[in-house]
């Protein structure tokens, strides 16, 4: 009897932890939204944020969110993709190999205010650039690639092995089956993680604060030359991130609102990656099934 | 190691015991012996396709096959039979430098086709391949359309224009007996054809780059006796072009369909001899005991 | 040797098409080799850089480590009549244990208890619900969870608990639950590594339920959960700009809980900004920055251990 009243006891423990963890979940999503979602407007979302009076914007940032985001991916997923081919299936199982492998793991593991250190000292300081918004891609990179190694590699190992051998066969060389066969067959994979590692990239603070800065240079939303000083669109202008803007205006804010721009941009920034993981979801699923397709 | 010494001692009947459990023993030994008179012994020396002069294969400290001496003949079909793990199919993938892709494996000695011996490591593997042609157990398709699937490799090996690619492609289905059956849905999904259409769209794509052997590893082992009827219906007409090499598990099939076959044992070669001859008076006593189903 | 005349004369091969695919697939094999090394490049270059920095602290500027470590003022504006700027981190290395160790040990039973939860007790429809509870607690960014620590934590601290709210307290609850996900996604991992047979064999035997996680899961999944836990703390360890939200990055050694501190992520998030590359402030920092790589390096091999060892004793 003893034993069985133990275990309701111990099984009761359980499904109160589980239900703690999804209190904690719907609490913080909750408090956010309700703290943030009334704040959230068109005009929040592209004016220019004020100076000393309340009813200031985010456009910049959210500008910039997206601009640093687009050239995160830009570098990040051809390199991911590249190191991901190479450790699935041109590396051995030599020193080298293992070596690149520890090193995958310390820089996944680092944490991002190292990264952003590191960012600070070469893409800010050696380069002579200052923050910029180049600078802050870079460090995000850097972040980001074991992520994206890791799941590329995954996905290029799950493809099954007759697929890779019926092209070899064919006398098709290794590149091409890599770039041909594999390669397609593990872009639902590969999406996913591309998106995960999105996520990841957008709401990231630490790594951009002393990279891509923490004042948005005067930007002009009409000139859209990426050489020009002025337009959005330069890479080598300093640009605070949404994230960033956050931490600022909640820890030395001087708008006497800073407490709603930071309640709505951190419900923006919820909702954003929240979408990004419902999209990595139905996107590998939907990816999955086009390629499957209905074989019998 | 019981199944070995039965092996050895076992007497030689002149009946195998597995005619009586055909269904249409009659028919098939009338055919056997009808065949008999087609297939001579040996050959002149210019109907040789391939052949193969003490080829040992090790993963790593395993001896997977002990100094096989095989020629095959052009235009014929030969079997190679034996229990599972005996290295029939290591043999196979040996034919076509296949095993070059498993990092232990290692494989010495000749393998001549037109004379010219391909296990020389300067050899041009693609070529090779280009010329004997695989196909693998389970039917694997490219995640490809079906014209996609068959056009890859001659893209590969350098036919760029649209017209030649569509004859190709044409060709090659007509010869593996799908033309009809696909020829209204060429760019719809391979994945969506059934398992026995897939297998010959498999032989399709690799008789689309003009071998002039083509190995089929069981190709029928994992279909319904429909669809396996027409692989063996269309291997029959295949060797009017082409050299045909086959491992099967299934010695009614080898029996039915084959000119020659070769029997193997714990990697060596038990006994090779025309088809009628190896299943009614074989030479050695574990051929009998094998075809006979007393071990296997 | 001739070739067969079956061979359809487009089929033959054209050599210089063949150059050109050997040269592509060289081509390709360069690219993911220079991918490869960008990124060992970039681990080299971060530990190159941050141990030249950091050690610059002690080689030139000639201040003593153990002064460093140990000493618990800091004050960098302190005249020369007193002394002159005055570098002690230890309060700083104190409040980065102190959170990280209550925040593991916050985290680890609920993030344990709840990966028991989705594969012991409600294996089907348990997982489901909180797989992506899980997921979406990874994916929630860090100044968010900040921000939530900021405007909700610590005035309930303030006006139910004590203190001025900003506290060691709020940042070990803010961690806690920024490792939970952490930690509950890698136990799940582990407990799903638990072969059947042995659950079966222990149910065959009328162990009940409790019993069989009790003497059987927990203990052949113990490596794992470590693993987890550790991973959790690199985390924690390494978190920034949520603890420095929250700790009231105060200078001075904390004695309570309850008291406003700082962590060696904090100080160097409030002050990498404002201090001139080359000084002896500045070059403090990259002290504590080599600091925190090392603890994380630590915490990687302290992992790889584990695992080798769990790959021997199995």
């Amino acid at each position: 009897m003893n034993a069985k009243i133990a275990d309701r006891i111990a099984t009761a423990v359980f499904v109160l932890i589980a239900l703690l963890l999804v209190f904690i979940l719907v609490g913080l999503v909750g408090y956010l939204m309700w703290r943030g979602l009334p704040h959230i407007s068109w005009h929040f979302l592209t004016s220019p944020p004020a100076f000393s009076e309340a009813g200031g914007g985010i456009g910049p940032q959210l500008f910039n969110s997206i601009y640093v985001l687009f050239l995160t991916m830009l570098l990040t997923v051809p390199i991911g993709v590249g190191g991901g081919i190479f450790l699935a299936e041109y590396a051995g199982d030599g020193w080298l190999t293992r070596f690149l492998r520890s090193a995958i793991e310390v820089l996944s593991s680092l944490p991002s205010i190292v990264v952003g250190l590191f960012g600070l000292l070469v893409f800010v300081q050696y380069t002579g650039w200052g923050y910029t918004i180049l600078g802050g891609a870079l460090a995000l990179m850097l972040f980001n690639l074991p992520l994206m190694v890791r799941t590329s590699e995954e996905a290029i190992r799950s493809v099954p092995r007759d697929q890779k051998e019926a092209s070899l066969a064919l006398g098709v060389s290794h590149w091409r089956t890599i770039t041909s066969v594999l390669l397609p067959s593990a872009l639902p994979g590969i999406v996913t993680g591309a998106i995960l590692t999105a996520g990841r990239a957008f709401g990231e603070a630490a790594a951009l604060m002393f990279t891509a800065g923490m004042s948005s240079s005067r930007v002009d939303f009409t000139d859209w030359n990426p050489f020009s000083p002025l337009s959005p669109l330069n890479p080598m202008r300093s640009g605070e991130t949404l994230a960033v803007n956050i931490w600022k205006v909640s820890s030395e804010g001087l708008v006497p609102d800073a407490r709603e721009i930071a309640a709505g941009a951190s419900a923006l920034l919820v909702i954003v990656v929240l979408v990004f993981n419902l999209l990595a979801r139905f996107l590998s699923r939907w990816l999955y099934k086009k390629m499957t397709a209905s074989s019998s | 190691m019981d199944c070995v010494s039965e092996v050895l001692s076992g007497e030689a009947t002149h009946q195998p015991r597995w005619f009586g459990s055909l269904g249409a023993p009659q028919a098939l030994q009338e055919r056997l012996a009808e065949r008999a008179q087609d297939v001579p012994a040996v050959k002149a020396e210019t109907d040789v396709a391939i052949e193969t002069r003490d080829l040992h294969v090790y993963y790593g400290k395993n001896h997977a096959l002990k100094g096989i001496n095989i020629t095959f003949y052009k235009n014929e079909i030969t079997a190679l039979i034996g229990p599972s793990g005996c290295g029939k199919s290591t043999y196979l993938r040996s034919l076509n430098r296949m095993n070059d892709t498993i990092p232990t494996a290692k494989t010495t000695g000749h393998i001549l086709l037109n004379g010219e011996d391909l296990n020389r490591p300067d050899i041009d593997v693609w070529a090779l391949r280009k010329r004997v042609g695989m196909v693998f157990q389970r039917p694997n398709p490219f995640n490809k359309s079906i014209y996609e699937n068959i056009a890859f490799a001659p893209r590969f090996h350098g036919i760029k224009k649209k017209s030649t690619l569509d004859d190709v492609v044409e060709e090659a289905l007509r010869r593996a007996a799908l033309w009809d059956e696909v020829k209204d849905r060429l760019h719809e999904s391979a994945f969506a054809l059934s398992g026995g259409q897939q297998q010959r769209l498999c032989i399709a794509r690799a008789l689309a780059i003009e071998p002039d052997v083509l190995l089929l590893d069981e190709p029928a082992a994992a279909l319904d006796p429909i669809s396996t009827a027409k692989i063996e219906e269309l291997l029959l007409d295949l060797k009017k072009r082409y050299t045909v090499i086959i491992v099967t598990h299934n010695m009614q099939q080898a029996a039915r369909i084959s000119d020659r076959t070769a029997f193997f044992y714990e990697g060596e070669l038990i006994e090779y001899n025309p088809t009628h001859k190896l299943f009614t008076n074989p030479d050695k006593q574990a051929t009998e005991d094998y075809v006979s189903g007393r071990f296997g | 040797m001739s070739l067969p005349a079956t061979r359809s004369p487009e089929l033959k091969t054209n050599p210089s098409h063949m150059k050109f695919e050997k040269l592509r697939g060289t081509f390709g094999y360069s690219l993911t080799i220079l991918s490869v090394f960008i990124i060992l490049l970039a681990v080299i270059s971060i530990y190159i850089f941050v141990f030249s920095k950091g050690l610059s602290t002690f080689f030139v500027d000639k201040l003593h480590l153990w002064d460093f470590l140990s000493g618990t003022e800091w004050n960098p504006t302190r005249s020369e009549e007193a002394g002159g700027p005055v570098f002690g981190v230890f309060a700083f290395i104190y409040g980065s244990f102190v959170v990280t160790f209550l925040a593991a040990a916050i985290a680890a039973p609920i993030g344990i208890g709840s990966a028991i939860f989705m594969t012991e007790i409600a294996p089907k429809w348990g997982r489901k619900l909180l797989q992506p509870v899980v997921e979406l607690l990874v994916g929630i960014p860090s100044v968010v969870y900040g921000f939530t620590g900021l405007t909700l934590l610590v005035p309930f601290i303030r006006e139910h608990i004590g203190g001025l709210g900003f506290s060691l307290l709020a940042g070990v609850i803010v961690l806690s639950i920024m490792i939970l996900p952490t930690i509950t996604s890698i136990s799940v991992d582990t407990l799903l590594t638990v072969s059947p047979e042995i659950k079966a064999g222990s149910y065959a035997l009328g162990a009940t339920r409790w019993q069989t996680i009790w003497r059987l899961i927990m203990r052949a999944s113990a490596p794992g959960f470590v693993t987890a836990v550790i991973f959790g703390m690199a985390r924690a360890f390494g978190e920034a700009l949520a603890v420095q939200m929250v700790i009231g990055n105060s200078k001075r050694m904390p004695t309570s809980l309850l008291d406003p501190g700082s962590t060696i992520t904090s100080v160097i998030t409030m002050n990498m900004g404002n201090t001139v590359p080359g000084t002896l402030e500045n070059n403090v920092l990259w002290s504590l920055a080599l600091i925190l790589l090392l603890m994380s390096t630590v915490f990687i091999f302290a992992v790889r251990l584990i695992g080798q060892r769990g790959r021997l004793m199995s």
